[in-house]
């Protein structure tokens, strides 16, 4: 067992001052950021030797599936279950993620994310009143380019390293973009598929992004947003161009309202 | 109807960095190379878009209205993104970063060009020639402020290209994202070698008719 340092960014309440406490725990070979923050709960006493609250932090899986204890960890935003002592530079300094609103310590609010995923519709539409059938087959090469999409786990990862994902700008992050084209790509999900490029194609959508690219490099699923954001710059344009030049779909008006 | 016009803003505000203002720099580049032919050549050529009846139209409907909506809106675009260069160090991240600092240079560069080289001249009624403008460029100054700003409003422009066929959804995969890089690189090398060249020929011109 060896000591390493970590220096914690730490605030008590979302309108209290942050401050930086420094913590030196022991560390079991093979050990995560998880354990060391387990250790400080055992035994929260500062590198100072003064008594202390315990760190705050937020996780469920402690197997990289949940994305709950997304973090900031030296410097960059990622997995505090995935992320190994043993791989890390020293001192190991925490911090919250800063592009959601925290709650404590190194715990944080994502909703955000999902309130932006209800906007693009991100399900697959199969209420009735009565039993619709099994659902369409799909192609396996569209089930391989779904399956790595679907690994999103909305960890927040990519919407903290994105230059326009900060509180002067409304851009809903690249996490929603995967999510159209999961849906899109799937039979029935593409029922609504105007409404999600329209959903896009609107306020904080697909125009906000400015192709810095970052997503990708920190996405922990490794999902080819870089990729996923340009196929639906086209879609969205074309879309654009032809809901123009076409003019409204006239009918009876059975559509949902999108 | 604000959601509509947010995507179209953008969008046009993409289009107009290649549409007309991209394909102006390449034409105003291609008229100002006419210097390597010597001045009355270049007299000749500056003077193309003089002696054309449509040219205040062209300048203010093809020039003037699409660079200020370029620039005005691009200083808002810059204004909201939060720079994290030194946090997530990647290449792209940092050409992201260049895109906008260029972006500020190009600003101050191009209206103060345009100011001293077109404006000004509306008031004193000075003649745009080689002899005016290669007095000008004499300055050691002006010179340098040249040659910084030339270089920014290239790179601006070659990486735009690059980040434009991605915004129209053009260039998807990686591949073919790489390839354009490596032509907007070779873009940016050229017309920087024969910018700069230009220019020193210009800044030396006095000193030679004398
Ligand atoms: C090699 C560097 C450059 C040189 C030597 C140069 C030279 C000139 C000259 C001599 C004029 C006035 C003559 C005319 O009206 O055609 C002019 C005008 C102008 N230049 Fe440049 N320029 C350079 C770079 C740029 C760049 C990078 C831009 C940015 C797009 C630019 C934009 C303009 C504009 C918009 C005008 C006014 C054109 C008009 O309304 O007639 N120039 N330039
Ligand atoms: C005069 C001041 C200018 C400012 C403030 C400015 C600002 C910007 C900004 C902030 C971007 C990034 C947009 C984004 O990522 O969404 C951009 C893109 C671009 N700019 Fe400019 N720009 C200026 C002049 C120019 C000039 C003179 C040209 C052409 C010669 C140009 C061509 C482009 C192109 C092609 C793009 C790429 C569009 C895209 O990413 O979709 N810009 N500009
Ligand atoms: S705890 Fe679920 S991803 Fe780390």
């Amino acid at each position: 067992m060896s000591d390493v340092i970590l220096k914690i960014k730490r605030q008590d309440g979302p309108n209290s001052r942050p401050y930086w406490e420094e913590f030196k725990v022991p560390v079991a070979p093979k050990a995560n950021v998880i354990s060391l923050l387990l250790e400080i709960q055992r035994n929260p006493v500062n590198l100072q030797g003064k008594p202390t609250t315990p760190v705050i932090w937020d996780c469920n899986c402690l197997e990289e599936v949940c994305g709950a204890c997304s973090m900031v960890i030296n410097g960059v935003a990622r997995q505090a279950c995935a992320a190994l002592v043993d791989t890390l530079s020293k001192p190991i300094v925490l911090q919250p993620l800063s592009k959601f609103p925290l709650v404590r310590d190194l715990m944080v609010d994502r909703q955000k994310m999902f309130e932006n995923l209800k906007k693009i519709k991100a399900w697959v539409p199969i209420d009735g009143t009565y039993y619709m059938g099994p659902g369409p087959k799909v192609a396996p090469s569209v089930q391989d380019e779904r399956y790595l999409i679907s690994c999103c786990m909305t960890c927040g990862c990519c919407m903290e390293a994105c230059p326009y994902v900060n509180p002067k700008s409304n851009y809903m992050g690249p996490t929603c973009m995967a999510q159209v084209k999961l849906f899109n790509a799937h039979p029935t999900g593409a029922m609504y598929k105007d409404e999600r490029l329209d959903a896009i194609a609107g306020d904080g959508g697909i125009a906000d992004c400015g192709n810095a690219q970052n997503c990708e490099r920190v996405c922990p699923k490794e999902i080819p947003l870089v990729s996923i954001i340009a196929e639906l710059n086209r879609e969205t344009a074309f879309r654009g161009f032809n809901r123009w030049l076409k003019g409204k779909p006239k009918g009876p008006g059975l559509a949902a309202p999108g | 109807m604000s959601q509509k016009y947010h995507y179209l803003a953008r969008r046009l505000h993409s289009f107009t960095g290649i549409f007309p203002v991209g394909i102006f720099l390449c034409v105003h580049l291609c008229i100002n190379s006419f210097i390597f032919k010597g001045p009355e050549a270049y007299d000749w050529a500056i003077g193309l878009l003089e002696r054309s009846p449509l040219t205040p139209y062209i300048e203010v409907g093809l020039i003037g209205i699409p660079i200020l909506y370029h620039a005005l809106y691009g200083v808002w675009v810059t204004y909201i993104s939060k720079t994290n260069i030194f946090q997530y160090k990647y290449f792209r991240n940092w050409m992201f970063y260049l895109q906008r600092f260029t972006a500020i240079v190009t600003f101050l560069f191009v209206f103060w060009h345009i100011y001293v080289l077109r404006i000004a001249r509306i008031f004193t009624g000075t003649e745009m020639d080689f002899a005016t403008i290669a007095a000008w460029l004499s300055d050691p100054t002006i010179y340098i402020i040249y040659i910084i700003g030339y270089l920014a409003a290239v790179f601006h422009f070659c990486n735009g290209i690059w980040s434009f066929l991605i915004s129209w959804g053009i260039t998807i995969g990686s591949e073919a994202q790489n390839f354009v890089m490596c032509v907007c690189t070779l873009i940016f090398i050229a017309l920087g070698v024969v910018g700069i060249a230009g220019l020193t020929l210009l800044s030396k011109a006095v000193v030679l008719i004398r």
